[in-house]
């Protein structure tokens, strides 16, 4: 069936109400002054220069590009095994192993935030990179799973049977046949959870300190005293980043296949 | 052989069971049984079990009200989504390609950008640059600008924007499986439009409409840095009540015990609904290729 007029119409509204905060920000880190002025007189990249030289939000960075690349290795190293015992095994617990370990995604990172503080306080490892780590890895381990095991699940394993009859032993079978085929899942798995933990704000800002901020902590306490245009242009930037990382995932899954369900299963 | 394959999946899970257990289980209880501590403004958390955090909560009008808003804002947003976030996906799926994929992807990308950068976008619109009023007086809508910052209204705007994508695509994903034959079968029996939407596709789509609002108020509930921002500091909900009482007031006992009404809130929530619309649309999940 046809989109009428009156549907196109809504539909052009909805668009606009998805880009527009997004096209402001990156409206307003082209301000040539030193205040947010609409419409802006010219455009500047002066609060791109700026960045340079603020060293916190380039030490966030770093930091948040590390913890992101440690913990989302961790998470789909993790991840693999698990997903090809709930693909391939009918085992007792089978569900419940599912369950326990997607249920981070149900579980809000407020209260994950608090128990870590708490927890990390106890053990001594609050505001480290190790406690940031462990926090993160908890919360993409389900994303990096999700993806993993649809792959394992839709492969077909007489693949593995043919392999094991012709006398491949079990980790040439894995390292050979298993691997590549579910390969896609992996990195997909792998790179959504890196965005994720790239991202995460809530349970970070309750176990970094000040020496140990990750960049959406850094953002977020900054844009709570005030809102300028550098703050702006590193939103930019990372909008621009966001959009090269999605072009991947999509070509790698599709879109529509990384979200379905995200939040509960 | 057999015993290696009964113990296989156990070994291949237990390394993410070992860390969950540590690491996810153990803070958890940790921070429950927090909530049952005394807490001194002089000398801090104090040993004991007590039930005088639940009793403060539930005993203080204020806290009524940021739990009422909390769930009020949830409420308005799951709403808002459901319905707009259904009809553009039905929009979306009635395009053809290459334009289908385009929008797909304008709707869904946001979802991996950082709340933070979103709702500063909001916060732009709605403050600095005033562009949202601006743009509703210059049309016509309003007659006086809207306080959008510091205001539910703002929240529930920006809380929509950064959560509709769930809708879109759990729908998405119901359409999906729907035959497009049915559709055909209804318009050559002489179904107007509006009526196979809303006799034929809206029911059928209705498991994903309802999953994906489920999520939307999950998140809601719980959403943290769209409410802090937009909000403010007066504007508080659970989860930036929570937070104040950890980070400002150093009052953990309390925050924990908030925590754990928030989290007993979402689990419910979220198990009663997920129950429910399985056994209610069990004949649509069958059908379909899940």
């Amino acid at each position: 069936m046809k989109n009428g007029p009156l549907v196109l119409a809504f539909h052009a509204l909805f668009i606009a109400f998805i880009v527009a905060p997004l096209a402001i920000v990156c409206v307003v880190a082209f301000t040539p002054t030193g205040y947010i002025a609409l419409p802006t007189e010219g455009l500047s990249l002066r609060w791109f220069r700026a960045i340079l030289d603020n060293p916190r939000f380039i030490h966030a960075f770093w930091l948040s590009l590390g913890l992101g690349l440690v913990s989302s290795v961790i998470a789909t190293a993790l991840a693999i095994p698990a997903a090809l015992a709930i693909a391939r095994f009918r085992f007792p617990g089978r569900d419940a192993v599912s369950a326990f370990l997607l249920s981070p995604l149900m579980i809000p990172h407020i209260v994950l935030g608090v128990s870590f503080l708490r927890f990390f306080s106890i053990a001594g490892i609050n505001g480290t990179f190790a406690g940031l780590a462990i926090g993160h890895v908890i919360v993409i381990l389900p994303f990096a799973l999700r993806l993993v095991l649809a792959a394992a699940t839709g492969m077909d394993p007489a693949v593995e049977r043919a392999a094991v009859s012709l006398g491949a032993s079990r980790l040439t079978v894995f390292r050979r046949v298993t691997l590549p085929l579910i390969l896609p899942g992996i990195v997909s798995g792998w790179l959504l959870a890196f965005i994720t933990s790239f991202d995460e704000l809530t349970m970070s800002v309750f176990i970094s300190n000040p020496s140990t901020t990750p960049l959406p902590v850094r953002m977020f306490l900054y844009i709570q005293d005030n809102i300028d245009p550098l703050v702006a242009a590193v939103s930019a930037l990372l909008i621009a980043v966001t959009a090269v990382l999605m072009l991947v995932l999509d070509r790698l899954v599709g879109l529509e296949r990384l979200f379905v369900g995200k939040g509960s299963h | 052989m057999l015993r290696a394959r009964r113990i296989a999946p156990y070994l291949l899970s237990a390394p993410a069971l070992t860390v969950y257990a540590l690491f996810l289980v153990v803070p958890l209880a940790s921070m429950a049984l927090i909530g049952f501590q005394h807490f001194d403004f002089y000398g801090g958390v104090k040993p004991g079990f007590t039930f005088e955090n639940y009793a403060q909560i539930f005993g203080d009008g204020y806290y009524w009200e940021i739990f009422g808003r909390t769930f009020w804002i949830a409420a308005l947003v799951t709403v808002i989504c459901g319905v707009i976030g259904t009809f553009e996906a039905i929009v979306l799926h009635r395009m053809a390609n290459p334009w289908k994929a385009v929008f797909l992807l304008i709707v869904l990308g946001p979802l991996l950008i950082s709340v933070v950068v979103r709702t500063l976008g909001w916060a732009l619109l709605f403050g600095s640059t005033g562009l949202v009023n601006k743009a509703l007086l210059g049309l016509g809508v309003l007659s006086e600008p809207i306080q959008f910052m510091y205001s539910v209204t703002g929240v529930v705007v920006a809380l929509t924007h950064v959560l509709v994508p769930f809708v879109v695509i759990s729908v998405w994903a119901s359409l999906q499986r729907i035959n497009p034959a049915i559709e055909r079968a209804a318009i050559s029996l002489g179904a107007g439009q509006a009526t196979v939407l809303r006799r034929v596709i809206v029911p059928l789509a209705m498991p994903g409409i309802l999953s994906g609002s489920v999520i939307v108020f999950a998140l809601a509930a719980s959403a943290f840095a769209t409410p802090a921002i937009i909000g403010g500091r007066r504007l508080k909900v659970i989860a930036t009540a929570a937070y104040d009482e950890f980070l400002n007031t150093l009052n953990w006992p309390l925050g924990a015990s908030l925590a754990v009404l928030l989290l007993a809130a979402n689990v419910v929530v979220l198990y009663a609904s997920n129950r429910l619309i399985e056994r209610r649309y069990r004949a649509v999940f069958a059908e379909g290729a899940v």
